[in-house]
């Protein structure tokens, strides 16, 4: 009764769909220039690693990728340690402006980027963060944070309140009881919070690439470099795009589960 | 669910409070400050009150033309791919695996799309759709139809929307699903059992039950094609000609390719106040969705 006449016909000619441009990509990166201009073919006939060795060994590539980490690994420790508190305010306490300020939060999380980008070009340059993984990772905040506090907030309710009141009869102080007790308790909360808090840093372009000029330039603003005098360079934006796809694909498997959840902002 | 009241319970939020505070309410301050104003360059504004928010909302002058346009389009974009996400996303999640390991293969492919980075997406995309190197364009042009996304207006339009179909119809996917994974199972037993039709099941326990996660859904797809920036950038540039200009390629245009502060900020502040005005439309109509279903879940 769950579902549908035809479902998996239904499901695999969507599955071909999202996989079917994927495969194209990855496709393509196997291939010489010459065999991806001259001739269509649907595997690569004379596979190639020279465009993933020219990204591993080519400073100017590789040094994208850990540029890109480096603020997105930055954004996810900042926005997870000030979201845990708040999450936890939020789903036991009732206090002065709790729901304008949970609405404003959401607000933010929908802001448009564009609207940030010049603003925060300003900011930064005025206190001298320009250009440096600091700018990207706190721009990013404005829609990490929020996005951590929801995801979070959801779990810090799954845990019954009789445990935070046993720990503090026995004794415990909040910050002992939230860290020994109540952080042990949501950890595979904490985990997905991050995991989004990653992804979606690692997915934003707009802000990352306004915010960087030489010193801490992201890989998709390195990406766009591929076109030069000789006309594009396919092969070599094939391969660093499959290289941008990795991350998300190896963690995906232990967050299949609250892929909803975090898309949802905690709130399935 | 009953929760003490306590003032205190600021301390916890003040870290996030000042985060967001610095992120948000700091720059748009400079937003509110510039949009007042006028430049001629050398750091010397002067004062324009509310000129570029009059140029802004008139269709004869420039800006406003621009604005308005690409306004238009951005609703039409958003409409479109909701029309065709939320159907397409319901019909996925119906179809999804009962169990076994297919489930948890299923998911995986549909949250693929979701966590590549969005110039990536638009780099697929351009790839894909080319008629000389990618698959899509291709066998378009050699089964006989004249597909080129780059000098023809509708194929840019319909390469933009299918791609954010290919985007982001998973996401729609995985929430309903999440919805009906939390129907007991006694529920479609108690239809079998009134002999109830496939699409009886579907309107009267599927959809209901679907109701609070596809209104998350409609609010965030909404929201995120109006804000639509980078895979159309990479894709059309948000060519040809303007055809597929939407209003945060507008903005960054005349922002950080004209440095036009004051119609930027002025444009900026039209642009979040409608993102403002939804969000809050959404907020109320969901809080109110959530209220309302407690008491019959307490009488369940």
């Amino acid at each position: 009764m769950h579902s549908i006449p035809g479902r998996r016909l239904i499901m695999g000619l969507f599955l071909i769909f999202l996989l079917l441009p994927i495969y194209w990509l990855v496709n393509m990166s196997f291939k010489t220039n010459a065999e991806i201009v001259s001739t269509m073919t649907l595997w690569p006939h004379a596979p190639t690693l020279q465009h993933y060795k020219r990204i591993f060994t080519d400073e100017s590539w590789y040094s994208g990728y850990i540029n890109s980490l480096e603020y997105v690994i930055l954004n996810t420790i900042i926005s997870i340690s000030v979201a845990l508190p708040a999450a936890y305010a939020f789903s036991r306490y009732r206090f002065l402006g709790d729901k304008h300020l949970f609405f404003w939060l959401l607000s933010n999380r929908m802001a448009p980027a564009a609207v940030y980008a010049l603003p925060f070009f300003n900011l930064y340059s005025a206190i001298g963060l320009f250009d440096t993984p600091w700018a990207v990772a706190l721009a990013h905040c404005i829609f990490n944070v929020p996005l951590a506090v929801w995801i979070l907030e959801g779990f810090v309710s799954g845990v019954p309140r009789e445990i935070d009141e046993t720990a503090f009869l026995d004794g415990y102080s909040f910050p002992r009881f939230f860290i020994r007790i109540l952080v042990p308790l949501i950890a595979s909360g904490i985990g997905v919070a991050a995991f989004f808090c990653f992804m979606f840093s690692w997915v934003e372009l707009l802000l990352a690439r306004t915010l960087t000029s030489v010193q801490t330039k992201p890989i998709a603003a390195i990406m766009t470099r591929t076109v030069s005098a000789a006309g594009m360079d396919w092969g070599l934006l094939a391969a660093a795009g499959v290289l941008t796809i990795i991350p998300g694909a190896l963690v995906i498997w232990f967050v299949r589960n609250y892929i909803a959840r975090g898309f949802a902002l905690g709130r399935v | 669910m009953d929760k003490t009241i306590n003032q205190k319970a600021w301390f916890l939020v003040l870290p996030v409070f000042l985060v967001v505070a610095f992120s948000a309410v700091l720059p748009l301050m400079t937003v509110v400050n510039y949009s007042m104003q006028d430049t001629f360059g050398n750091n010397q504004f002067f004062w324009n009150g509310v000129g570029w928010f009059k140029e802004l909302l008139d269709p004869s002058t420039d800006l406003g033309g621009r604005f308005l346009a690409s306004l238009g389009r951005n609703l039409f974009f958003s409409l479109v791919i909701l029309a065709i996400e939320v159907p397409l996303g319901i019909v996925v999640a119906l179809s999804m695996p009962r169990q076994g390991w297919t489930v948890a293969a299923c998911l995986v492919i549909l949250a693929l799309p979701l966590l590549i980075p969005w110039n990536v997406v638009g780099t697929i995309w351009q790839i894909f759709g080319r008629p000389d190197i990618g698959l899509l364009g291709y066998v378009l042009n050699a089964i006989g139809i004249d597909y080129n996304y780059v000098s023809n207006d509708i194929d840019a339009w319909v390469t933009v929307i299918v791609m954010d179909v290919w985007h982001w119809t998973s996401l729609v996917a995985l929430l309903c699903y999440a919805g009906l994974k939390s129907i007991p199972e006694a529920y479609y037993q108690a239809a079998q059992i009134d002999g109830a039709s496939r699409w009886a099941v579907f309107k009267a326990i599927q959809l209901p039950k679907m109701n609070r996660v596809l209104l998350i859904a409609v609010l965030l797809r909404f929201m995120d094609s109006f804000m639509i920036y980078t895979e159309p950038f990479v894709v059309t540039g948000g060519g040809p000609g303007n055809s597929t200009t939407f209003v945060s390629i507008e903005l960054v245009k005349i922002a950080l390719g004209q440095f036009d502060l004051g119609k930027a900020a002025a444009l900026s502040l039209v642009y979040n106040l409608i993102i403002l005005i939804v969000c809050w439309i959404f907020y109320t109509v969901m809080t109110n969705a959530g209220n309302e279903r407690k008491p019959q879940e307490g009488a369940v």
